[in-house]
């Protein structure tokens, strides 16, 4: 078999007229972990949606596991575990028993149910409070108990809306480990986000939405490089010297601004430090600092959106 | 096109959970008492008013449903007029409940139909308005048994027993008013007025706008007597629209063996009839069969409205 676990192919969603999911490929390889980035309403969770079966979809394919989500939707539910958006669960019933009723839902037996249970919560580390009403559980043990349930029905793809809207960091990180394990064990893992700083430790390869598009899919790398214009960014701090008469000299050098006192932001087509440090000490300069200024990856998704706003 | 798998697979899980729910619920237990009490209260004042006339009657034990003593009234009339509140507070959050709960879109995302989640909560609630209804359908023969001292009769039986059924007909017909509107409805406040106020246009306002409604369609011409049968059996078709109306009539037919019609009789009709001998239950069920037909169709309409647009509706809000 393929090892595309998800295929969707032109994936259009419209509510009337409005397209909110507009004509969208996305190929999932299986093992990976895939961060659905984007803003609020960028189409994430109706992607989502539409791959689970759970809407239907107004054009283009799907393919889960190389069945059709909308025509075997209960082959596909079985192998893909769902963790909604700020999930729910009965508050009146303890954190076991909301377990135990959807392993009922999923046809398990209850013996069979209550070994994988144990072995469920005990991996998310909510053994000691199973017993106790989900009513007292904190929002962290919620996400947690909702990943139990993944767990438990031995999901082979699992799919995580938002997974840590709403988290102090210490709940956040805990989670994010557990998601790690997830994919070690051979699940694979698709992920929405706004956040890509909190989801970039985890993820393989990225797909960043918007306005119901995806813009881009690759490694988080490859996203860096392709927001950038692919110059060389370079802040340099020297005293007793012109710093730019110095640089102008290099070759490659684009632009030379100052930036604050005796500092200077140089734009180069090459990495220039090495040579423009020993220029400048040759002449006489007090070197203070060097740097080549990355593109963090925040600041890569925040101008990947600026220039997707920027051409629309 | 066909649908892999049954679209039934998970009812009953879902049908058990709901029905536990409901018995450990404050809500279910608070109306559950306000039933008992006003039952007890109805059926302890008709036992006093059957001791004081005592005659011979070969269906007793029916008297217990139908007598009323001023001012409570009867047995029957009580379950007429409460059973709906039962069913509305079983389901009036029934769909949107669980949205609000945020629990839908997880439990859509279980290896089960839509279908199952509507079918799973109708059946519950179901279940424990039948228990409800057999819990209490007992007490009234032990509390006759005890304080009338006779033992109940297989007429008696056959009588209350289809009686019983009609009336669970009757609260499915308010569980499935209350589940649609709890489908269409996103607040569960709401949804609950909505199906409220329907229970209190019929039940108690219907008998007063009926005749209104009754006279525009078809008006009384003086010199017209049979515009005046017109004028009675449209005003009873509007009433009729009701299910408390079906449902009185269902009781009335079914309680009172001695009763022949539910509708307007002329003398030719009533030639050769011993009036006050009790009719066969099978002949008496066959009268109101049309009410009961009704009441199911009405329960089964808006079910499947409830059903037609939750099968549609969007997971998220």
């Amino acid at each position: 078999m393929s090892t595309h676990v998800i295929e969707a192919k032109g994936l259009t969603k419209r509510y009337g007229a409005v397209p909110v999911v507009d004509g969208i490929d996305l190929t999932v390889e299986e093992g990976e972990v895939l961060g659905l980035l984007g803003p609020n309403g960028a189409g994430k969770t109706t992607t989502i949606l539409m791959l689970l079966g759970l809407t239907e979809t107004s054009g283009g394919t799907v393919r889960v596991l190389d069945k059709d989500p909308a025509r075997e939707p209960l082959a596909v539910k079985r192998d893909v575990g769902y963790l909604p958006d700020s999930v729910g669960f009965y508050d009146n019933l303890s954190g076991r028993e909301n377990l135990r009723y959807t392993a009922r839902l999923g046809g398990l037996t209850t013996a069979e149910a209550d070994r994988k249970i144990d072995t469920a919560l005990a991996r998310v580390r909510l053994s000691d409070v199973a017993d106790r009403r989900v009513a007292t559980y904190s929002h962290g043990m919620r996400r947690r108990l909702g990943l139990a349930e993944l767990l438990m029905r031995d999901s082979r793809i699992a799919v995580l809306d938002e997974p840590t809207s709403g988290l102090d960091p210490q709940s956040t990180s805990e989670l994010l480990d557990l998601i790690r394990s997830f994919s070690q064990d051979g699940i694979t893992v698709l992920v929405s986000s706004h956040l890509l700083d909190i989801v970039q430790s985890i993820c393989s390869r990225v797909a960043l939405f918007n306005k119901g598009r995806i813009g881009f899919v690759g490694t988080v790398e490859e996203l860096a490089g392709k927001v950038g214009d692919g110059a060389f960014h370079i802040e340099v701090t020297a005293e007793n010297i012109d710093v730019a008469e110095t640089a102008k000299r290099i070759d490659g050098v684009s632009d030379i601004r100052p930036a604050g006192k005796d500092s200077w932001r140089i734009t180069a087509s090459r990495d220039i430090r090495a040579e423009l440090a020993k220029r400048l000490v040759e002449r006489g300069g007090s070197l203070t600092n060097i740097d080549a200024r990355h593109v963090s990856l925040g600041e890569a998704y925040n101008l990947f959106f600026k220039e997707a706003r920027h051409e629309a | 096109m066909k649908r892999e798998g049954s679209p039934l697979k998970g009812v009953m899980t879902i049908a058990l959970k709901e029905a536990a729910d409901h018995m450990t619920s404050a809500r279910m237990h608070l109306i559950m008492l306000l039933v008992l009490l006003t039952a007890a209260g109805a059926v302890y004042a008709a036992i006093d008013q059957i001791k004081a006339t005592t005659s011979e009657d070969p269906f007793l034990f029916l008297k217990l449903f139908t007598v009323a003593r001023e001012p409570l009234p009867s047995f029957a009339s009580f379950m007429g007029f409460l059973l709906p509140l039962v069913a509305i507070a079983l389901g009036f959050d029934g769909v949107n409940g669980e949205y609000g709960r945020r629990t839908m879109s997880r439990i859509l995302a279980q290896p089960i139909y839509r279908d199952a989640v509507l079918f799973g909560k109708f059946l519950g609630s179901m279940l424990v308005i039948g228990i409800a209804l057999l819990t209490l359908w007992l007490l009234m023969f032990g509390l006759g048994i005890l304080l009338l001292g006779l033992p109940p009769s297989g007429g008696d039986m056959a009588r209350s027993l289809a009686y019983l059924a009609a009336t669970l007909v009757y609260t499915g017909v308010w569980l499935a008013l209350a589940l649609a509107f709890s489908t269409l409805i996103r607040a569960p406040a709401t949804s609950a007025l909505a199906a409220l106020s329907v229970w209190l246009i019929f039940s108690i306002f219907w008998s007063m706008i009926s005749p209104f409604v009754a006279s525009a369609l078809s008006p009384v011409d003086p010199y017209d007597p049979v515009s005046i049968v017109h004028a009675y059996e449209t005003g009873l078709a509007v009433a009729r629209i009701s299910p408390a109306t079906l449902y009185g009539e269902v009781a009335t037919m079914l309680l009172d063996p001695s009763s022949r019609a539910v509708g307007p009789v002329f003398m030719s009709q009533m030639q050769g009839a011993l009036v006050g001998a009790p009719l066969p239950t099978l002949q008496s069920i066959l009268i109101v069969w049309p009410q009961i037909s009704g009441l199911f169709a009405g329960m089964m309409l808006l079910f499947t409205g409830a059903y037609f647009v939750f099968q549609r509706q969007e997971v998220r809000a």
